[in-house]
Parts: structure tokens; C-alpha cells; sequence
């Protein structure tokens, strides 16, 4: 097999045959598995068109990838410690860019972000640069050392580097905290996905999406994880791209959607403008101005206005039965009965958050900001104005900033570039990984706009008793995905009239678009993909930190080498577990702290990870200061100001934002106090010459 | 014997040198195209391909030109690494 051993030119010569041997045998069956996939959807078409039911066909698209990730889990299970941590550093460049593109791609970017994008317009595209951007600094600043330094897991670079147990300690700290916080979200995806597909329930989708994902990484550690990573992209990839090209020719002829977005965009804006005269949508939004008012005025006594909701539901009641044969008046209001929050304190959640929805819909265009518009407010307007423009600009750089950061410290990433055989290929891989990444997320925006359109010709405008099935379909799994009403009763959909959760719009995409079934399939195929993947690589990273550098580096060092492995896979199961568990309790709270997390990324690993290899001078007290104080800094502005924060430890009273800054962007304060604290620390104690020899090490390529 | 050592140690430099000249430089592009268009994003009235210029760069350009910015990266660096094995293989 190939091992750590590099083999310089000229020295080895069967070493290299037998590397390139095996690597055009990976190309082979790579190659292979691409035209497979690509077949099994061409299949899946035909024996929809010959009259397939869709319940099989749905099953089948769930199934037979689970099965191939198996598969691929199974085939490189190992219990030996190199392979199983770093993949015995044999992965060739491409495919480490494109386990990393899967391992990156998270549930998030692959069903949030375009429906982000349909929802905040230009806003959202702090997403699409932050995502993409931060593998420059990643690229730059981190990875070529790291492979250098050729060990395991990021604590481990720190650890060495500094000679301290300190930064390894606070390494793994934070290594846990955001790889879990990031892997609950994704299993809440995976749960959601798979509870769609199979009609089984959420805690049993949970569960069934856990199974998915310990096959891959329990047997087989990072080999089986790189490997499943690989395919997985393809199928993301695929899912992403197809139904967006369909639309693109469906919609303008054009087979290049990033070509044709342009032409798309005039017209939605053109549409915009025509649907902000239109006094039909005029008197929805004043119908729901109303609306927003008639909550505010039950949110001032819940207590009393439940009271006389269900006093009046009672009266229908009885009217109902006693008018006789009113078996539709009873059972409507029977209905209501059953939605009628149980007391008060829900009834105040529930009316909150129906206040919220009205009063969006209150707001032009659904409360949606214009598609092509850059920012909100207006720089030579009046002074709310200006203060508006500028705080959405400032809010835009800041997210930009903190999600750059947060993406070159995320330990889940950084540990895929050990996997490389040498640094070299560490550096391409890096570029691999921009690009696979780059495809889908400069897909995003186009999709976002070609939806827009889409959504805005037609289905607004639809007469009621006409709505397409996904509508009916969508509203009737979750109101709170999906709702139309007709709020001014003219039998005709105005844009305000429906509510879509912006998560679902890339699984709906196909059903929006009038395509096949099998491409919804798909489509859910690649988000599970997405989740699955990133999933994987984050329980292997938070697995390995909690077993590798708690216990053998600080708790006991002389534990014996065959028993790493062991371990670290029980590690995995317990952490896995634990993942699930909070996974099925539905904290939505944990969706909304997936933002913060780079920007505690960004303040503390960052930037040990770029002094360590870019200054010499920096030395233990000062890495240990930097992350402490970095991490102190982000964790008391987002604990104090984030929203989810301030309602799990109930706070109240107004937020006093510093510079208009919001929470989630805390990096932006804490990222510059790391850097200043390990270098003002580095530079008043004693310089750590030891350290030194290590940086000169971790700077020469191979061969030197 | 210490004329071979000089030799790599001066050699060493002048990769550490290069690498870190390419980096300053690829971070300022960097910079430039991550946060400036965003910035002067009102006062940039054209249009690419009728996508307004600031949206379309950070829609399109932007993740297009961090491609280029880690391949010439990489492509750089091999240069440098090359030069520094010769040295190393006198």
C-alpha cells in the first residue's frame, strides 16, 4: 500500500509505478461510477414514463445511495491507525477537493442558500463569498503547513507547535463545540429528508439517517469518510445542477444558466415593479396591516383573548348543531378547536409568530427586498435612510469577513489536507476544493433568480381552484413550509398571499418547474447527500479530538498505540448518539447558532493556526492568551446579543449592538483581539527557541 | 561542507521570501475582490451580462477569481519548491 513515505524522484522506482498504478485504477473506477449514476437517472426517467408508482420510486432513490455509501464504507473499513485517521495520506489532490466539496456542502448551503438568496436577494450573497472566499485564506495561510506537519488532527498542530498542552486543550474545546453544534443541524436536515421520502417520523428518520452515517465513518474512519465524500459530491453536484439547467432552457432556450440569469433578472425586476402597483397586491398588504394589528391587540392580554376565542368557538359550536346538518360548519369548527393553542404561554408563541408572518406580508413584495437591489436604505437619503443603507453594508462585510475566517478554522476542513500524499498536492487540492465548491455555490444565485421568475409569472396570479399540486402538497405536510390564503377573496393568488419557508424552495424546485418526479427525487438524493457527508466528517473530527488529543495527548500519553483506534470508533458512537439525541428534541435554536459557530471558529483557531506557521515569535502563553481571549470576546458579544442566546438564558431588555454589528458577525471583534492577544502575550514573556526549529521545518516543501 | 550549508540555508530564505512576496500579493487581491465591490457597490452603475456589476461579482466573479487567486498559488509555489530542490540537489 502506499504509506507515509514520500519517494523523491529517481530514488524509488517501483515505489512510483506501483502509486501511479493505483492511481489510474481510482481514475478508472471513478470514471466508471460517474457514467453508472448518470445511466441509473436515465433508467429512473424511463420507468417513470413507463408508469412506475412514485412510492417506488421515491424508496428506490433513498435506498440505492444509502446502499452505495455502505458499500464504500464497507470496502475501506480498517482498524489501522494511519488509514484511519488520515486516510494513510494516499488521496490524490482531485478527490480530496471533492471530498472536501461534499464535507463543505452542508444541508445548509445545499437547501438554504438558494432559497436565501430568493428570500434577501443581494444580501445573501455574503454567503456565496464567505463560503467560497475563506478557502483562499485556508489555501494562503494553513494548509500547506499543516501537511507539512503531517500528524493527525488540529489540536495536534497546536499542541506541537506551541509545545503546550494549553492550546491543544482549547483547540479541542472549541473543535467540539462547533463540530457538534454544526452536526446537529445537519442531522435535523437528515432527519427532515428522510421523514419526507418515507412517511415514517422524524425521530425515526433521525435514527434511520444515523445508521447512514455510522456506516460510512464508524468501520472505515477517514478512508471510508474520504471515499463516501467523493461520491456523495457527484451525486450533489448532479442534483444541483440538473433541474437548474432545466429551468434555464425552459425558461429562456438557454442550456447556460449563468449566462441567461442576466436577461432573468431585468425581467423579475420589471415584474417587481409591475406587481408594486398592482392595487390587488396593494389591498392584500393593507388587508394584512389589519391583521398584524388584530395580534398586536391579543398579544396586549393573551390570557383574555384565549379566553374569548374559545368562547366563540363554542358559540359556532352550538349554532353549528343547532342549525342542524351544518356538518361543514361543525367540522370547520371543530378544526379550529384543535388549533387553538392550549394556553396561554403557547398562545403567546403562536400569536407572535403569526403577528410576524402578517406584518411581513404586510411589507411590499412579501416583504421580500427587490431582487436586483443592492442593500436596503438609500445612501443620499434622509438620515433613517442612510443609517439603514450603511448598517446593511457594514452587516454585509462583517458576515463576509467572520464566515472567511471561520471557513480557514474549521477543523472538520483543515483535518481533509492531511489525507494528501505531499504537500504539493496538499496546495492543488486546495484548489480542487474552490472549484468544486465554486460550481454549486455560483449555481445558487442563478437558481435563486430563475425561481424568482418562475414564481412570480406562473404562480402568482393563479386562480385559486387551480393551484398546482405542490402547493396543496407542501401546505399540507407543514403549514409552516408552505401556505396560501385567499385574504382578499378574489379567487385570484397575489404574491402576498403566499408564505414559502425559503428552506424548501431547492427541494420544490423540480415541482415548481413542472419536471419529472424522478427529479425531485434527486434533488432530495443530493440533500441528503449533502447532510450525510458533512455529517460524517464532522463526527470523525470531533471523535478524533476527544479521543486522540484529550486522551492520549493529555490524559494518558502512555496508552498503547493498538488501542487508538478502538477508542477513538466507541469515541464516534457515544458522540454520534449524543448528536441524535439533541437532534430529535428540534431545537430550532441550534439551526440559527449555525452562523455564529464560524465566527468561533474564525477567533480562535484561525488564528493560532496562521501565527504558528507565520511568526516564530509567537510562543505557548501567547497562543493560549490569543485563544482564550478570542474565544471569550465571540462567546460574550453572541451570548449576550444573539437571540437564541438571550432566550435560553433569559435575558431581557434591549440589545446594545456595538457599531449596529449583528451577533452572529462576533468575529469581527473577536478575530483582531486573538491576533493582539498572542502577540502582545508572545512578546512579553520569554521567546520559545525550541518552536523555532519546527517553523523552519513546517515552511520547506518535501525533499528540503 | 559549511559552503553547501550556507548554500541551503540561503536557498531556504529565498523560498520562505518568495512564498511570503506571493502571498502578500495574492492576499491583496484577494482583498480587493472580496471587499470592495461590496463597498462602492451603489456607485458601480454597469452591468455584466444585465446582472448589475457588484451583484454579479459576488454572485459569479468573485468565487471565479478565488479559483484563479489558489491556482496560481499553487502554481507559484512549485516553481519556488523546484528551484529550492536544484539547490538542495548540488
Amino acid at each position: 500500500m502506499v504509506t507515509e513515505r514520500k519517494a523523491p524522484p529517481g530514488t524509488d522506482t517501483n515505489d512510483l509505478v506501483r502509486q501511479q498504478w493505483l492511481r489510474n485504477r481510482v481514475h478508472w473506477r471513478f470514471g466508471l461510477y460517474v457514467v453508472a449514476l448518470l445511466a441509473f437517472i436515465g433508467a429512473m426517467v424511463v420507468v417513470e414514463r413507463l408508469g412506475a408508482p412514485r412510492a417506488w420510486i421515491a424508496a428506490i432513490f433513498l435506498l440505492a445511495p444509502v446502499a452505495l455509501y455502505a458499500s464504500v464504507g464497507l470496502a475501506c473499513r480498517t482498524t489501522n491507525t494511519a488509514q484511519y485517521f488520515v486516510a494513510g495520506r494516499s488521496v490524490p489532490a482531485v478527490y480530496n477537493g471533492m471530498a472536501i466539496g461534499a464535507d463543505w456542502m452542508s444541508v445548509a448551503s445545499f437547501m438554504g442558500l438558494a432559497g436565501l438568496l430568493y428570500a434577501n436577494g443581494y444580501g445573501g450573497l455574503a454567503y456565496v463569498l464567505g463560503w467560497t472566499g475563506g478557502f483562499v485564506l485556508l489555501g494562503l495561510y494553513v494548509a500547506p503547513y499543516l501537511r507539512k506537519f503531517g500528524q493527525y488532527t488540529i489540536p495536534d498542530f497546536l499542541g506541537e507547535r506551541y509545545a503546550s498542552r494549553w492550546p491543544r486543550l482549547f483547540a479541542v474545546i472549541v473543535t467540539v463545540l462547533c463540530s457538534l453544534m454544526y452536526v446537529v443541524a445537519q442531522i435535523y436536515g437528515v432527519g427532515l429528508i428522510t421523514s419526507r421520502l418515507t412517511g415514517f417520523t422524524f425521530e425515526i428518520g433521525v435514527f434511520l439517517g444515523l445508521g447512514g452515517i455510522l456506516v460510512c465513518s464508524f468501520l472505515g474512519g477517514m478512508r471510508a469518510v474520504t471515499w463516501t465524500q467523493v461520491t456523495q459530491y457527484v451525486i450533489l453536484a448532479v442534483a444541483f445542477l440538473v433541474p437548474v439547467v432545466w429551468l434555464s432552457v425552459k425558461q429562456t432556450g438557454s442550456p447556460l444558466p449563468h449566462a441567461a440569469v442576466g436577461q432573468q433578472l431585468k425581467k423579475v425586476t420589471e415584474r417587481e415593479r409591475e406587481l408594486l402597483a398592482d392595487p390587488r397586491e396593494q389591498q392584500v398588504r393593507a388587508l394584512f396591516v389589519e391583521e398584524t394589528a388584530r395580534y398586536d391587540q391579543m398579544l396586549l392580554d393573551p390570557a383574555a383573548s384565549l379566553a374569548s376565542e374559545r368562547a366563540q368557538l363554542q358559540q359556532q359550536f352550538s349554532q353549528a348543531s343547532r342549525s342542524g346538518g351544518g356538518q361543514r360548519d361543525m367540522r370547520s369548527a371543530e378544526r379550529a378547536w384543535h388549533q387553538l393553542p392550549k394556553d396561554v404561554d403557547m398562545a403567546r408563541e403562536a400569536w407572535t409568530r403569526a403577528r410576524d408572518a402578517a406584518e411581513d406580508r404586510s411589507r411590499p413584495l412579501a416583504g421580500m427586498p427587490p431582487q436586483a437591489q443592492l442593500f436596503a436604505g438609500d445612501p443620499n437619503g434622509d438620515a433613517p435612510q442612510r443609517a439603514t443603507f450603511h448598517e446593511s453594508r457594514l452587516n454585509f462585510l462583517a458576515l463576509v469577513f467572520c464566515l472567511m475566517a471561520g471557513t480557514a478554522g474549521m477543523p472538520h476542513i483543515l483535518a481533509r489536507f492531511y489525507t494528501t500524499p505531499t504537500v504539493r498536492e496538499a496546495r492543488q487540492s486546495v484548489t480542487w476544493a474552490v472549484l468544486f465548491i465554486a460550481i454549486i455555490y455560483i449555481t445558487a444565485p442563478t437558481l435563486a433568480v430563475l425561481l424568482k421568475f418562475e414564481v412570480l409569472n406562473s404562480v402568482v396570479g393563479l386562480r385559486f381552484d387551480q393551484l398546482p399540486r405542490w402547493i396543496t402538497e407542501w401546505s399540507k405536510v407543514d403549514p409552516l413550509l408552505l401556505s396560501v390564503v385567499d385574504i382578499n377573496r378574489d379567487g385570484v393568488l397575489q404574491l402576498g398571499e403566499m408564505r414559502i419557508n425559503s428552506d424548501i424552495m431547492v427541494l420544490a424546485t423540480p415541482e415548481i418547474g413542472g419536471m419529472p418526479f424522478v427529479l425531485s427525487c434527486l434533488v432530495a438524493a443530493g440533500a441528503l447527500a449533502a447532510a450525510l457527508s458533512t455529517a460524517d466528517g464532522l463526527l470523525l473530527t470531533t471523535a478524533n479530538a476527544l479521543s486522540h488529543d484529550l486522551y492520549f495527548k493529555i490524559i494518558d500519553p502512555d496508552a498503547p498505540t493498538n488501542r487508538r483506534v478502538t477508542i477513538s470508533k466507541v469515541v464516534l458512537l457515544v458522540v454520534a448518539m449524543l448528536a441524535a439525541y439533541i437532534a430529535t428534541r428540534k431545537p430550532a435554536e441550534i439551526l440559527l447558532l449555525v452562523t455564529p459557530v464560524f465566527s468561533v471558529a474564525a477567533a480562535t483557531i484561525f488564528p493560532a493556526l496562521v501565527l504558528g506557521a507565520f511568526w516564530k515569535r509567537a510562543n505557548a502563553m501567547g497562543a493560549t492568551a490569543g485563544m482564550l481571549t478570542g474565544l471569550a470576546v465571540t462567546l460574550y458579544y453572541l451570548g449576550t446579543r444573539h437571540p437564541s442566546l438571550r432566550a435560553l438564558t433569559s435575558q431581557v431588555g434591549p440589545v446594545e449592538l456595538w457599531w449596529g454589528v449583528q451577533s452572529a458577525s462576533a468575529g469581527v471583534f473577536g478575530v483582531p483581539a486573538a491576533f493582539l492577544a498572542n502577540a502582545v502575550v508572545s512578546l512579553l514573556t520569554r521567546p520559545d527557541e525550541n518552536s523555532v526549529g519546527f517553523v523552519d521545518d513546517i515552511r520547506l516543501p518535501e525533499g528540503g | 561542507m559549511t559552503g553547501t550549508q550556507d548554500r541551503q540555508l540561503a536557498a531556504r530564505a529565498r523560498h520562505w521570501a518568495g512564498n511570503q512576496r506571493l502571498v502578500i500579493l495574492l492576499t491583496i487581491a484577494w482583498l480587493l475582490v472580496t471587499f470592495v465591490p461590496p463597498f462602492l457597490a451603489r456607485d458601480l452603475p454597469f452591468d455584466v451580462f444585465g446582472t448589475p456589476l457588484p451583484m454579479w461579482l459576488a454572485a459569479q466573479g468573485a468565487p471565479i477569481a478565488y479559483v484563479l487567486i489558489v491556482w496560481l498559488y499553487e502554481r507559484r509555489m512549485d516553481r519556488l519548491d523546484r528551484e529550492l530542490n536544484q539547490t538542495h540537489g548540488d
